[in-house]
């Protein structure tokens, strides 16, 4: 009797959650709930529980079956509950493939409650960590999971009806591995990857399908990552790992594609972990999460965003070390509500985006909730390129020459050049921040590549939303801080930065698969319909270019882009183009994080160190406006293939030394303190 | 009159199981999870414990007769079992399977064993008492309403109890300390 009033309660409660977001009024009644317990007993109970919850239960003793069930039924299900321990596979193992194969939120459960194993929950990406026996009171709030994880996939697009739901939560999921797929090509060959891709480009269509013939069993993940592992995340190169893994017949391919999703899935681990540390500082975030989860505040982290909690599990997975150790502090809990708070906003935003779509300019302001300078410039330098050049130029100018000449440099020096001379003081400030973004877009890869690339990269974002959002937050106040600091006279509005970083990422990630080029045509468009032309040469270039230049051309382009694309992406599907704003958003984060590293390859150390102290931040930013300043420096960046993939391959060790030697964050977080 | 003083004796032994230990929190939650859906759910509940959790006992029991012990294996395997014991609330249990996961990570060999027999032990006393409280709880609902409707029969327990001819007479006799009950019960 009580259990029915509650519950009643608890969809009044929802109907009204939904009510905002366009959902049904039932809404709680009905999630489709996946139980996975070895134990008879206890799935007898959690399935009587969640029935009670008015939840849809399925139940399934084996982890493996599990995993079948949800290959088979993508879109069947809103949530999983797994059991830690289980003899045929380990939670954390489902829990892994449920991350790297659909974007499902996972709840954890198990009678051990020690620390050491909540925490390798939440780094391995659980939403959330419930110590048996399970109450039914804790399963009643577990919609919130879901809700959470598809209000950032949606926010902006549409907050059309309940019934499409479903839907987005299908499309995400496929939109990720597509992307992730997409990266792989981009990176390291994207010929071949197209070759191969095509396949994946079909599902595009249908977005069904996320793996065309290889299977990736448990076992064979495992040797995958343990091949990885071998090699260094950052040097792990599929012909390496193919090697070394010595399966037959699997293919170089095959391989890439699914490296591509493991990276993208450390990504959006430890991007989320940025997220919270950009607020404070890089490191600020892992503490915050680890905070959290120290405290077990596991509904603080949820609150802050699915994502704190994910990119913790991921920091904590992703390198392992990471894990940082950062005990929990009381700081990191700030940081996520502020993230929170920020998110919001960014969801704001996002509307306003979407509304903007409809004026790129406009929209790409509201977006970043930044100075709608850059935005302007940005679409000035996109419309002027009215040649392709120009337009790479303009692009990178805007974005990679502002963000400081190392993007450019990847990029195009001409136009780079120009772009420092117009906006070097806004740029500098873009620039650090895009070019943390092209680490960041690297390991994010290729989700823009082509329009249908676009939309990959909208499921990766999808993934990433939340995260993204709340780094979007983190962004701008750690930017705000640092700018400060900074040198730069742009100071520029953290939002500046921020923005930047936005498209950077997208850009990136378009540039990465040489379809990031025609992503660029979208959005373009979007900006601009005369634009497309421009577009269209300016993928052309980018092809042209090696896989760094474009990417820098991308990554300017991104910014704008992202947005445009997102608009773009809206026709297909509102979702995608929510998707890709987040995504972009949470790139932006890593970006942050990475931009001080990136600048730095040169100057990453100073950079961080920027970051991290005050002073050093100044110093760094000096050496940024120099940089910039530096046109003739751009061309040399060009010519810095090296550089570029140095840089790529700092993004990841910066990542990893935040991660894992909580390096950066460590020093952040000591100097707010 | 006999049917309150059954409700009463049930409502007794229920009590007593909770403040003896026996059960904890986690058992109310499974009573509030009953409802006319399941109307047995926790005596089902507690039932698929107890046939599913012999597999684990013995289990452990042969992990325990290998000479080198494998304490990983036996804190997995009582792991399990302490899982399946704290979720229906058996709380004297738990806390030996805590005790005995312990010293799996102190590697003590004698503890684990000693602290095995007090889990056996434990098992072995809430079994009993957990099916005499079911008993009668279902020869309240027996004697009291079900069994004129016959509704109530759903339950190979209750129907036993009334082949047993100990409908209403043994609840006469069952008024007596319900520890005392396993064995009126059983006559």
């Amino acid at each position: 009797m009580k259990l029915g009033g509650e519950q009643m309660s608890m969809a009044s409660s929802s109907v009204s959650l939904k009510s905002g977001d366009g959902l049904a009024d039932v809404f709680p009644a009905g999630l489709r709930v996946l139980v996975v317990d070895d134990d008879p007993t206890c799935l007898m109970i959690l399935e009587k529980m969640l029935r009670n919850c008015l939840y849809e239960v399925t139940k399934c003793n084996r982890a493996e079956v599990a995993l079948l069930l949800l290959r088979e039924n993508k879109n069947g299900f809103d949530i999983v509950i797994s059991d830690v321990h289980m003899p045929d596979m380990d939670g954390f193992k489902l829990l892994e493939h449920i991350g790297l194969e659909m974007d499902l939120p996972v709840i954890m459960m198990s009678a051990d409650d020690s620390k050491n194993v909540v925490m390798k929950g939440v780094t391995h990406g659980a939403c959330d960590y419930l110590i048996k026996p399970v109450r039914i009171e804790a399963l009643r709030n577990i919609w919130q999971h879901v809700v959470r994880k598809r209000k950032h996939e949606w926010k902006d697009f549409e907050q059309s009806g309940s019934v499409e739901d479903g839907e987005r939560q299908q499309k995400p999921p496929e939109d990720a591995d597509y992307s992730s797929s997409a990266n792989e090509g981009n990176w390291r060959s994207a010929k071949r990857r197209k070759d191969e891709e095509d396949e994946v480009e079909d599902r595009d269509d249908t977005s069904s399908l996320k793996k065309p013939r290889v299977v990736w069993s448990v076992e064979l993940h495992q040797q995958f990552v343990a091949a990885v592992n071998q090699l260094g995340i950052d040097k792990a190169v599929p012909k390496k790992i193919l090697e070394l893994m010595n399966v037959p017949g699997l293919t170089r391919e095959n391989v890439a594609s699914h490296l591509q999703k493991y990276r993208l899935y450390l990504r959006r681990l430890s991007g989320s972990g940025h997220q919270g540390g950009l607020n404070n500082s890089f490191m600020g975030n892992p503490e915050a999460a680890f905070g959290s989860l120290n405290g077990l505040d596991l509904q603080a982290l949820a609150a802050a965003g699915q994502l704190p909690a994910h990119s913790l599990a991921t920091l904590q997975a992703a390198t392992l070390g990471r894990s940082t150790n950062k005990s929990a502090i009381s700081m990191p809990l700030a940081d996520q509500r502020n993230v929170f708070s920020f998110e919001t906003p960014k969801l704001r935003f996002g509307d306003g985006q979407q509304q903007q779509l409809n004026n790129s300019a406009k929209q790409v302001n509201l977006l970043h909730g930044i100075p709608t300078n850059m935005d302007s410039k940005q679409l000035a330098n996109l419309h002027q390129s009215g040649q392709p050049f120009a337009g790479m130029n303009m692009q990178v100018n805007s974005h990679g020459g502002q963000s400081s000449s190392i993007l450019m440099p990847m990029g195009q020096p001409p136009s780079r050049s120009q772009i420092v001379n117009e906006s070097n003081g806004n740029q500098v400030s873009r620039l650090l921040s895009s070019a943390g973004q092209p680490m960041l877009s690297n390991g994010i890869g290729g989700g823009i590549l082509t329009r249908s690339g676009v939309v990959d990269n909208v499921r990766g974002a999808a993934y990433h939303p939340v995260s993204q959002g709340s780094s979007m937050v983190d962004f701008s106040l750690s930017h705000s801080a640092d700018l400060p600091y900074n040198s730069f006279p742009l100071g520029n509005n953290s939002g500046m930065s921020i923005l930047t970083s936005k498209g950077v990422l997208h850009q990136e990630e378009a540039n990465m698969e040489m379809k990031g080029s025609r992503g660029l045509v979208p959005s373009y468009d979007i900006f601009n319909e005369l634009h497309q032309p421009k577009s269209q040469d300016w993928g052309l270039q980018n092809v042209g270019l090696t896989f760094d230049i474009s990417q820098q051309a991308n990554i300017h382009g991104t910014l704008d882009v992202p947005q445009s694309v997102l608009v773009q992406q809206g026709y297909s599907s509102s979702q995608k183009t929510m998707l890709n704003r987040n995504s972009s958003i949470g790139k932006t984060m890593f970006s942050a994080g990475e931009e001080s590293g990136h600048l730095n390859t040169s100057n990453i150390g100073q950079q961080l160190h920027s970051f991290m102290a005050d002073n050093s931040q100044r110093v760094k930013t000096e050496t940024h406006t120099d940089a910039t300043g530096q046109n003739g420096l751009y061309s040399e960046q060009f010519g810095q293939d090296d550089i570029i993939s140095a840089l790529f391959k700092q993004q990841e060790d910066i990542r990893q030394a935040e991660n894992e030697f909580g390096f950066d964050g460590y020093h952040l977080d000591n100097l707010p303190a | 009159m006999e049917r309150n003083q059954l409700h009463r004796q049930v409502a007794n032994m229920r009590k007593s199981l909770f403040d003896q230990g026996f059960l904890d929190e986690q058992f109310i939650q499974l009573e509030e999870l009953q409802d006319d859906a399941n109307p047995n759910f926790v005596e089902e509940v507690v039932t698929l414990y107890y046939r599913d959790s012999t597999r684990l006992i013995l289990n452990i029991e042969q992990a325990l007769e290998k000479s080198p012990l494998d304490f990983t294996k036996l804190d997995s395997l009582m792991h399990q079992f302490k899982g399946s014991s704290s979720s229906i609330g058996a709380k004297k249990v738990k806390l030996e399977c805590t005790q005995f996961k312990e010293y799996c990570k102190a590697a003590n060999g004698e503890g684990c064993k000693r602290t095995f027999q007090q889990v056996k032990k434990e098992y072995g006393t809430l079994k009993k008492k957990i099916e005499v409280y079911f008993q009668v709880d279902g020869r309240r609902w027996l004697g009291g309403v079900a069994i004129s409707g016959g509704i109530a029969l759903r339950q190979w327990r209750r129907i036993n109890i009334r082949r047993d001819g100990t409908g209403k007479g043994a609840s006469s006799r069952s008024g007596v300390d319900w520890t005392g009950g396993i064995e009126v019960v059983r006559i």
